[in-house]
């Protein structure tokens, strides 16, 4: 057995030793990943009472989910949503990052904590708030209403992601391209975007994820027709299990993946991988 | 900053043009503040937004939550939480479902965490996706699988008669079990990322250092590597109990109506009493505890890093 008596690292602790480790880091892994992915072969089930592994398979769930006008406009708006969010906190939040950086001013942390504060502030007082407000406006149930809304929960993710990435980046390089004539608009477009690309990606599937998986607010200021594939998947657990949400948990569960799957691919430089 | 102030000459000069007078640092110090004024503008967008959708309704909450149910200024919602136990109850089990499932995750997380920061980069890269594969699915589909797997012939209770470990299906979920093991799931990864972190940035030779002296390897682990780890395990521990302290949509689920936290009473109170008094009280105070939590934290946090630099530390 030498694996077990070679030494696991630079002290002198063997992998015998560590074996208690390897084992709990194993079962904490499962117990992380299990109950996600196990949802996926359990909404191939035909049975009403969701099996693993399913004596019969079907796939009448998901005929059950494609056939609801109900779940389908639902779906249609959490996707509506998040790509508008994408689009609204993406640029505010960059612009934010990049004003607060350069203009680098005595107040400047303050405004950074008000505009991290959504992140710090219980989504549920978020939610009420935002909800009282939208009443005054008439704006309750709009998907203008619940856009500004995840977008403003958003902005404190691309803010930190895209503040993070100016901070490695050397702006110099700007100062080189207004030298020689590029107005600062022109010199953040050409020069500085492309190179912090990896960071403006990430946040921008953080904003997208962040919407399409938000529930609170959704819960209060999103309804009838415009009601998010989260509220209607909260409301219906409340009253029973189901077993359509599985089938829509695992098109989440893909769609979650595959985002991460991106975020990892286009994500990161070179440098980071 | 010479070569701003260089490139902050052009415009400098357009302005000695317009007020007439000879360029001299008074100037060009303006100048440079006013063009920092103006790319600070940058940031008003989303000022506004947060301004007026989050920190205003705050506000407003906040004034509501000291009118009684006639419109007059009174203490009368604070007076009924410090009176009512019922109140008393709903802060208890915040607090207790808090803190265990912090508590849970930083024992079964930091091992984690460690394991991940002494693999390879490539085996650690790998192993980190089960870390961040929850980070990314959603919270409800996550809840949703829990409540799957813990339900009376859910697969939990089948496997374990199966196997002869219990008898009769026993009650998992609809409890403060089910809503801990949730819980314990989705705030998992809050605690391992900033755990592995912190032990990704420990000099190695530190260690090397202590086995060179004579440390056994638990020793090495327990002197030197594991208080250089604590920061981090702080950092994370504070994130779950913060995010902890408002949670519903898991305890909402798992907790089948007897596990009653904070932000469930605020949304009962809107939903089913449109008793914005008494919800923006609660909101109040669960937003005193929070930032209360977070502010105490921030101090004691700098106090251990002030403590770990005098030893030598970082």
């Amino acid at each position: 057995m030498s694996w077990f008596s070679s030494p696991a690292s630079e002290t002198q602790i063997t992998h015998a030793n560590r074996l208690w480790l390897y084992t709990v880091a194993g079962l904490v892994m499962l117990f992380l990943v299990v109950p996600t992915v196990i949802v996926i072969p359990m909404s191939f089930s035909d049975s009403q009472y969701l099996e693993f592994p399913p004596r019969v398979w079907s796939v009448r769930w998901y005929e059950h989910y494609f056939q609801s006008d109900q779940w389908m406009a639902a779906t249609r708006t959490s996707l509506l949503a998040a790509f508008f969010t994408m689009l609204t906190a993406t640029p505010l939040g960059i612009m934010a990052a990049y004003g607060l950086f350069v203009s680098n001013l005595r107040f400047a942390h303050l405004v950074f904590i008000v505009l991290i504060s959504p992140m710090m502030v219980p989504v549920v007082l978020v939610g009420i708030g935002v909800f009282y407000v939208y009443a005054k406006l008439k704006m309750v149930n709009s998907l203008g209403g619940l856009v500004l809304a995840h977008s403003m929960l958003a902005i404190p993710l691309v803010l930190i992601v895209i503040s993070a990435a100016l901070k490695s980046y050397d702006m110099n390089q700007e100062m080189v391209a207004r030298s020689l004539g590029a107005s600062r608009f022109r010199a953040f477009m050409v020069i500085t975007l492309p190179q912090i690309r990896f960071a403006v990606i990430t946040s921008a599937l953080l904003a997208f994820i962040t919407s399409f998986d938000e529930v609170i607010v959704a819960l209060f200021v999103s309804g009838g027709d415009n009601s998010t594939l989260t509220r209607s998947m909260f409301t219906a657990l409340r009253d029973q299990i189901d077993p359509t949400i599985a089938s829509i948990s695992t098109i989440m569960v893909l769609v979650s993946t595959s985002l991460l799957v991106m975020a990892q691919l286009f994500g990161k430089s070179k440098s980071e991988q | 900053m010479s070569v701003a102030e260089t490139l902050h000459t052009r415009s400098s000069v357009d302005h000695d043009a317009r007020s007439g007078g000879a360029p001299n640092a008074e100037g060009l110090k303006k100048d440079a503040f006013m063009e920092r004024l103006r790319l600070f503008g940058l940031c008003s967008p989303a000022l506004f937004l947060v301004t007026i959708i989050m920190v205003l309704p705050v506000v407003w909450l906040f004034y509501l939550s000291f009118l009684n149910d006639d419109g007059a200024f009174s203490f009368e919602h604070y007076q009924r939480m410090l009176d009512g136990k019922s109140y008393a109850r709903i802060f208890w089990t915040t607090f207790q479902v808090s803190f265990l499932t912090t508590l849970i995750c930083a024992v079964i997380g930091y091992p984690l965490a460690y394991f991940l920061a002494q693999l390879p980069r490539r085996a650690a890269a790998i192993c980190m996706v089960t870390v961040l594969l929850p980070f990314w699915t959603s919270l409800l589909v996550r809840t949703y699988a829990w409540l799957v797997l813990l339900q009376r012939k859910g697969l939990i209770n089948t496997w374990a008669i199966d196997l002869g470990l219990w008898d009769t299906p026993i009650k998992i979920v609809h409890n403060l079990n089910g809503t801990l093991i949730g819980m314990v799931h989705i705030m998992l990864p809050f605690l391992v990322l900033p755990v592995y972190g912190s032990m990704k940035a420990i000099d190695a030779n530190f260690v090397k250092a202590a086995a060179n002296l004579g440390a056994r390897p638990t020793q090495a682990f327990w002197k030197v590597f594991f208080p250089l780890s604590l920061p981090g395990l702080f950092a994370g521990a504070l994130i779950v109990f913060v995010l902890c302290l408002g949670f519903f949509v898991t305890p909402a689920v798992l907790g089948g109506g007897r596990v009653i936290m904070v932000s469930m009473s605020i949304t009962d109170k809107i939903e089913l009493f449109f008793n914005w008094g008494a919800a923006s009280a609660l909101g109040v105070v669960l937003l005193v505890l929070t930032l209360g939590t977070l502010f105490i934290a921030s101090r004691l946090l700098k106090l251990d890093k002030i403590l770990g630099g005098g030893k030598g530390g970082h």
